[in-house]
């Protein structure tokens, strides 16, 4: 919200200067946002009268004015419909530089005629946004004076509020904060009853069933007869123009006035357009409105209306009608002031799109007090400037009652906020904010809460109440105090998740983050059931599924560094994949791409593509750094687990433990690799985190014992021929299987099918590494294991020893 | 007697002149060997006189001793050589690249979430963490968000489709709902932080629509507004590495903590560069408050009895002030320059012992 400096001062006698004022406005928590000197803009420019306004010989829309400051004549070339001889505005000469654009003005020729200055506009001047036409002074703005004084521009303090706090959205609720707060006092207001002239014309009528009243429990009004909707005097409009608001007219700007002043919307109906009942009532199924902004809106139930007994005349709290609007003309006004129920007020706002400084207010709670003293006030102001004779005050509904006394025990303001305020400060703090205190020695106290605070329910709301006038500065630091033990901050499963993390990047691999959703196309080529789920409410097209596997956001990256000639792609990331729209339905993932070259081309060593093996290895690093014993480790047989379509069918696979499936890997699919335009080979890996079995916690020491064998370790080559279509690693593991306790090591140091191994046919060559644990071993024992090897391949594989 | 000398300076001329150590020990094999030149004359002494033989068989010995040392001194002498031209043939270009695997990094998040952990660790925080999909319940109503509240509105949240019993659920807006888990699964004292993922429907230059957060949580029967103070005082001096830091407690309005507060960090812009420190500005850094009454009882907890703090941070935004990190939206773009700029190594451990930005 923003208001001035001699705004504020209308409200609280202070001393202070704005310094003082913007940082205790900040340490009360209504946060200063900015503070905008328009003057500082405005050095440049002075007061001008325009003598004589003469056609443009060569444009209808523009006018050759002869401008003075005083000093020298101007020629300036205008274009504003309103400059005509006689009016005094603001002229920039050449040399200035425009607030709104930053541009130095020069002289130039427009169409022809030379234009030696400019006559600016409200926008020109960043004074606000009003750009029909240039400035108009008042007749007795003296000519040759500085701009910054005969607009009576001065610093705008522009604060951020908190929707809590409604009561500061008018100048006056700022006051009284600042006043609690010790910069001042706040003074008096005036909301005495305006005597009327007679019974009012127009009658109150709440059209609500019983159901539907608290949409607008009270509604108060008058006729003012005989204004003249005159422009409203220049502190007025200097006042609106320097927050930003367009001056208008007399009524309409002193609405607009009151609601900024006092956080209290009003509205004002052209009495003629007005019928012989005014009053709220529940708008009918596509009861269409002509509002205020010149938009038609068509409104239904529970959207309230202000009508008279033919037509809807204003969307309630939220903007006026076209139709019954105040217009120059205007003489007799019907003056509304009610109140409104917060949450229809925002449901209707949003539903029909409207931002307005009315709905902004209802929404958030106006002052429910306020509706007849906000009538007064504003009739008091209206006579005042626009003359007229007010009836009596009309009313339907009243005013609810929202006195509540909360008990609050002035101790409590130290066992929450570490901080001993004295008690008679607690009071003193909670009297200057209007609440009303019984204090009782040694007891608690029962404290009224004002009309205008309906944020406050209970004693906490007291106790920050106090703590925020009081300081927050004034709470002593204290550090937590320590805990008897400290365990790990990381239980095992988070530990486990770092360690994968750090594993990954240790193996060349760049850690990233991809959003958590996709678009559709994506998320159906990486779903096996082809079951999507999507958002709502999604930011856009290409945003609007959750993910259902991290690799086609990988993808998507890898092919964004494709296009930026970065090819060979190394990329993971470690976080949720989504198998369902309900909490919990998403598991932990940890996937990872490479694409272009494994090895780059190097004079050292031999330029090499990604593979499968590439990827395999990156599992197989990520399982063991959770903790795999990956010597374990299976490759899921594809009938029972059939792998997932975006992998290449014979170049991929899973990791398995029995029937649990860890991870899938492999090369990725060039069909799907296709479709998502990437060029060239992919592998991935998807490595299922949350599936990992925890292993057995050791009851003594954090490592089993070892102690490493006394005697000579032995290596032996096998070669074994075995069918094509059998896999290594069950070969392998027959191996180890034959002595899992001398066997210590299976490497396979060659794979070859050929000439020398019949068709149909290849021979897998291991080097097994032996490590004797109770005596050296003879050669007789090296046989004896070899003979069982052989006959282990020969049982689980067929395979034959070679020759 | 001349025979001898002649004799050996001719098998020293030949040691002299021999080449390499083949010839070399052709020449030793010549004189010294089993039939020798030199071990020819040894055998004559069986047939002389004793007088002869004394001094032949003495200068004998001497030309022997002098021969052997001369060829042990060749040998040394080609071995030296030949060791000298073996490693000139050797020679490599040690200035052309060695052959390494590129390295890999963590993300700016991974790595500042273990930063904050740590520092967290040793007063005593334990992480917790929640699903990604949440209802209504955690998100807002527990945390004393009421329906149709404005501050609802504020947070532009993600909807997923209702269910079959009508029930829409959503995408967190903030990690707060894990505060709702730990407090309706646990008992105090409660010290927890809770980083993850969260989502709000909004893309500009300053908002992306996941970032991340790092929720905290205390609740016991005495903590109070000076801890809350204190614990982010600690924190914040630790994570930005600057012991003189300035900070202010702003009063502020969140739904879910009351007396609430926004946390400014001091900072300098002086020549157009932001130092975290002294200076004549502020930068907000995060959100904290007492925990509302509301929210303790939503959660089943006695407000007369307990009481604690909240505090919500944004994981990228304190990653960008104290990394230097321009753009929220590059956190996400996965562009392999910016990761292995801004990126961290796998051997990067932040600890309070060894550093945390080292």
């Amino acid at each position: 919200m923003k208001f001035t400096l001699s705004w504020l001062k209308d409200h609280l006698e202070t001393d202070a200067d704005l310094d003082a004022i913007t940082d205790k406005l900040t340490a009360i928590g209504l946060e200063v946002e900015e503070v905008i000197d328009p003057g500082a803009g405005l050095a440049d420019m002075v007061v001008a009268e325009i003598m004589s306004a003469e056609r443009h010989p060569d444009a209808d829309r523009l006018q050759v004015c002869t401008v003075t400051d005083g000093v020298n004549t101007y020629s300036v070339v205008c274009g504003a419909p309103n400059a005509r001889q006689g009016l005094k505005g603001v002229l920039a000469k050449p040399g200035a530089v425009i607030p709104a654009t930053g541009d130095v003005l020069k002289t130039g020729k427009i169409r022809g005629v030379e234009s030696q200055g400019m006559m600016c506009s409200v926008r020109e001047l960043s004074l606000g946004e009003d750009h029909e036409g240039i400035i108009e002074l008042g007749a007795n703005a003296p000519i040759g004076a500085g701009a910054a004084d005969a607009l009576q521009v001065e610093p705008v303090i522009d604060i951020a509020l908190t929707p809590n706090r409604v009561d500061a959205l008018g100048v006056r609720g700022v006051a009284r904060d600042m006043a609690a707060a010790g910069m001042g006092t706040l003074k008096s207001l005036d909301e005495s009853p305006v005597s009327g002239n007679g019974p009012c014309d127009v009658t109150v009528s709440i059209n609500l069933a019983k159901e539907h009243t608290h949409l607008c429990p009270h509604f108060v009004g008058r006729v003012i007869k005989g204004v003249r909707n005159v422009q409203s005097p220049d502190w007025l409009q200097a006042r609106l123009t320097a927050i930003g608001l367009r001056p208008v007219s007399a009524l309409v700007d002193i609405t607009q006035y009151i609601n900024i002043d006092l956080g209290r919307p009003l509205h004002a109906f052209d009495l003629s357009k007005v019928g012989s009942t005014i009053g709220p009532r529940l708008a009918e199924k596509d009861e269409k409105l002509l509002a205020l902004n010149g938009t038609e809106y068509t409104l239904e139930a529970p959207m309230l209306v202000i009508a008279d007994e033919n037509r809807a005349l204003a969307i309630a709290g939220v903007m006026g009608g076209e139709e019954s609007s105040c217009t120059e003309g205007t003489t007799d006004i019907f003056l509304e002031s009610a109140l409104f129920d917060p949450i229809n007020i925002a449901r209707t706002g949003r539903d029909l799109g409207i931002v307005s400084d009315a709905r902004y207010r209802f929404e958030r709670g106006v002052d429910p007090a306020s509706s007849q003293s906000g009538a007064e006030i504003a009739t008091r102001m209206i006579l005042e400037i626009c003359g007229g004779e007010a009836s009596d005050l009309v009313m339907g509904g009243a005013a609810p009652d929202t006195s509540r006394t909360i008990t609050f025990d002035p101790a409590h303001v130290a066992r929450l906020g570490g901080v001993d305020v004295p008690s008679d400060e607690s009071r003193a703090i909670l009297e200057r904010l209007g609440f009303g205190v019984v204090p009782e020695k040694e007891k608690a106290w029962t404290v009224s809460v004002p009309s205008w605070r309906r944020d406050v329910e209970g004693e906490h709301d007291l106790i920050e109440e106090v703590l925020r006038i009081y300081g927050y500065d004034e709470i002593p630091m204290k550090s937590l105090p320590r805990l008897s033990s400290v365990r790990p901050s990381f239980n095992y499963e988070q530990r486990r998740t770092r360690r994968i993390r750090r594993a990954l990047a240790g193996r060349g691999l760049n850690e990233t983050t991809t959003w958590s959703f996709l678009s559709e196309a994506h998320a159906l080529e990486f779903s096996e059931n082809k079951h999507i789920f999507p958002l709502e409410n999604p930011l856009s097209a290409d945003l609007d599924v959750l993910r259902p596997s991290l690799l086609p956001n990988l993808i998507a990256a890898a092919a964004r560094n494709g296009a930026r000639a970065m090819p060979n792609v190394a990329l993971f990331e470690v976080g949720p994949r989504f198998e369902g729209n309900a909490p919990g339905q998403q598991t932990l993932v940890a996937g990872g791409i490479r694409t272009g070259d494994a090895v780059t081309r190097h004079w050292k060593v031999h330029q090499r593509m990604v593979d499968a093996f590439d990827a395999k290895s990156d599992a197989l690093t990520a399982l063991a750094a959770a903790g795999v014993d990956v010597d374990r480790l299976q490759i899921g047989e594809a009938e029972k687990n059939p792998k997932p379509s975006w992998y290449h069918p014979g170049q991929s696979g899973t990791l398995c433990l029995g029937p649990n499936v860890l991870a899938h890997f492999g090369t990725l699919h060039p069909s799907v690799l296709k479709r998502m335009d990437v060029d060239g080979t992919a592998v991935g890996f998807e490595v299922f985190v949350d599936r990992i079995p925890q292993p057995k916690k050791l009851t003594g020491p954090a490592r089993k014992g070892y102690a490493p064998s006394q005697f000579q370790p032995v290596e032996r080559d096998f070669a074994f021929v075995v069918d094509t279509d059998v896999q290594g690693g069950d070969v392998v593991r027959a191996v180890r299987g034959a002595d899992k306790t001398l066997i210590t090591d299976v490497t396979v140091f060659d794979v070859y099918a050929g000439d020398k191994v019949a068709s149909g046919k290849k021979s897998i060559a291991l080097s097994v590494r032996l490590e004797p644990v109770k005596a050296t071993l003879t050669e007789a024992d090296i046989e004896s294991l070899s003979t069982r090897i052989v006959s282990a391949v020969k049982k689980s594989v067929d395979g034959q020893l070679r020759d | 007697m001349d025979q001898i000398d002649n004799l050996k300076a001719q098998i020293l001329e030949q040691i002299a002149a021999a080449p390499d150590l083949g010839v070399l020990d052709a020449v030793r094999v010549k004189a010294l060997g089993k039939k020798g030149e030199i071990t020819g004359l040894m055998k004559t002494l069986g047939g002389m006189e004793p007088e002869e033989r004394k001094s032949f068989g003495q200068k004998l010995n001497v030309a022997k001793d002098e021969i052997g040392l001369a060829i042990d001194a060749r040998k040394s002498e080609l071995e030296d050589a030949a060791m000298s031209a073996k490693l000139a043939a050797e020679s490599i270009d040690v200035s052309l690249p060695p052959w390494s695997e590129p390295p890999g990094c963590l993300h700016p998040i991974s790595q500042t979430i273990d930063e904050i952990v740590e520092i967290f660790a040793p007063m005593g925080f334990e992480v917790a963490e929640g699903p990604d999909i949440e209802d209504d319940f955690h998100n807002f109503t527990a945390l004393n968000f009421p329906p149709d509240h404005p501050a609802r509105e504020m947070h532009d949240t993600f909807f997923l489709p209702p269910d079959e019993d009508g029930q829409r659920h959503l995408l967190r807006t903030h990690t707060s709902p894990v505060q709702v888990r730990v407090m309706k699964n646990g008992k105090p004292p409660i010290r927890i932080l809770a980083p993850g993922r969260t989502y709000r429907c909004d893309y500009d230059i300053t908002h992306t629509p996941m970032f991340h957060q790092v929720e905290g949580l205390v609740i016991d029967k005495a903590t109070h507004m000076g801890h809350l103070k204190g614990c982010l005082v600690d924190f914040a001096k630790a994570y930005f590495e600057v012991d003189d830091l300035p900070m202010r407690f702003r009063p502020s309005y969140f739904p879910f903590t009351e007396p609430s507060a926004e946390v400014d960090i001091g900072c300098s812009r002086a020549g157009g560069e932001l130092k975290i420190g002294p200076g004549a500005d502020w930068l907000e850094i995060l959100g904290c408050g007492m925990v509302h009454p509301n929210v303790l009882k939503a959660c089943g907890l006695d407000p007369d009895e307990y009481q604690g703090f909240a505090f919500g941070m944004g994981v990228e935004r304190v990653a960008m002030l104290k990394y230097g990190i321009p753009d929220l939206r590059t956190f996400f773009d996965s562009d392999l320059r910016w990761l292995r700029h801004y990126g961290f190594s796998a051997l990067h451990v932040p600890s309070l012992a060894g550093g945390l930005s080292q």
